[in-house]
């Protein structure tokens, strides 16, 4: 009984802590972009330059759901609390 | 019982498994045999590059030669971005190394099927999809930038706690813990987050729909490795300004 309740709050809580990881990552990854369109619109010789720094900013921010998702996996597939 | 044991089964096409490991018993340490078999593949790898690279030095480079240039220009460039012109030189071995080895271990897990060849436990992967990998390499690179700053400033390195205010000290002495943590998990988690979401999707649509995310798979292992690589440097470069 205990275990099985174990077990349905960590799926609820795997699932919770990688959506709501998503979110600030999802819109700081859509404003770096959207600044960077910008900048190439105005300044297409500046693609290459631009392009990296966005791949490697979007990845910084990106490592931040990574943080959420290596929880979920914990909870899922090494749960402490699961007997 | 964890809550994704179901998933284990052979009636699927491809199982689930995360820290199911190949365990060698070696004088009472257990080892994770699956670790060790593909970095030691990725290791050779990389020594014969680097051999026929060098074995046959010409003014004008050519074939091997030529291509190990070009990687080490490349590696050359991240080092000097992050530390400057003028301290970038000592640590180009290192940069190289890492960039080199975590670039081919997550590759030696993306490109080649590993599956086909069966474990008695566990499932040969890429290397950087065990934290254990991941760990080391990120203290290694603590280790790094402490030796960095110790080699350059003496003592006088420890100074840099206590700026720019010293009740900034607990965050700066904290900065020192978070940052292999960091950088391990981000490793880590992007490893082993291309291999479940490929499985995953394997195990919905055997055929042809994983294909583009397999793509994406060997594009982001190998934005991971320049990421940890810059990083490394980056954090070198901190401490000998």
């Amino acid at each position: 009984m205990v275990d099985s309740l174990i077990a349905a709050a960590s799926v609820v809580a795997a699932g919770l802590s990688v959506g709501l990881a998503a979110i600030g990552p999802g819109i700081g990854q859509g404003q770096a972009a959207g600044a960077t369109v910008e900048g190439i619109a105005r300044q297409p010789e500046a693609e290459n330059k631009l392009r990296g720094t966005l791949l490697l900013s979007l990845a910084f921010m990106e490592s931040l759901t990574i943080y959420g998702l290596v929880v979920s996996l914990s909870l899922l597939f090494a749960n402490p609390f699961a007997g | 019982m964890y809550p994704l044991d179901m998933l284990n089964t052979s009636l699927l096409i491809s199982g689930i498994e995360v820290g199911v490991h190949y365990y060698w018993d070696i004088a009472g340490v257990s080892i994770h045999g699956e670790v060790v078999l593909i970095s030691s593949l990725v290791f050779f790898l990389l020594l014969g590059a680097s051999f026929l690279g060098t074995s046959n030095l010409n003014q004008v480079p050519k074939g091997w030669q030529n291509f190990m240039e070009l990687v080490l220009d490349f590696t050359q460039d991240i080092a000097k971005n992050q530390l400057g012109e003028s301290f970038y030189r000592p640590w180009v071995p290192f940069i190289t190394t890492l960039f080199l080895f975590i670039f081919g271990c997550n590759w030696a897990g993306a490109l080649i099927p590993w599956k086909v060849i069966e474990l008695p436990q566990g499932e040969l992967a890429a290397p950087t999809n065990d934290i254990n990998t991941t760990v080391a390499l990120a203290l290694m690179v603590s280790f790094a930038y402490f030796y960095a700053g110790l080699q350059k400033k003496g003592l006088g390195y420890f100074k840099r706690y206590l700026q720019p205010t010293p009740i900034l000290l607990p965050i700066n002495i904290l900065e020192d813990f978070t940052k292999p943590l960091s950088l391990s998990f981000r490793l880590f988690g992007n490893t082993l987050a291309d291999e479940l979401t490929i499985t995953v999707i394997t195990l919905l649509v055997p055929l042809f729909i994983p294909l583009p995310i397999m793509g994406l798979g060997v594009f982001a292992s190998s934005v991971q490795a320049l990421i940890f690589s810059t990083l490394a440097a980056a954090y070198i470069a901190e401490v000998l300004e």
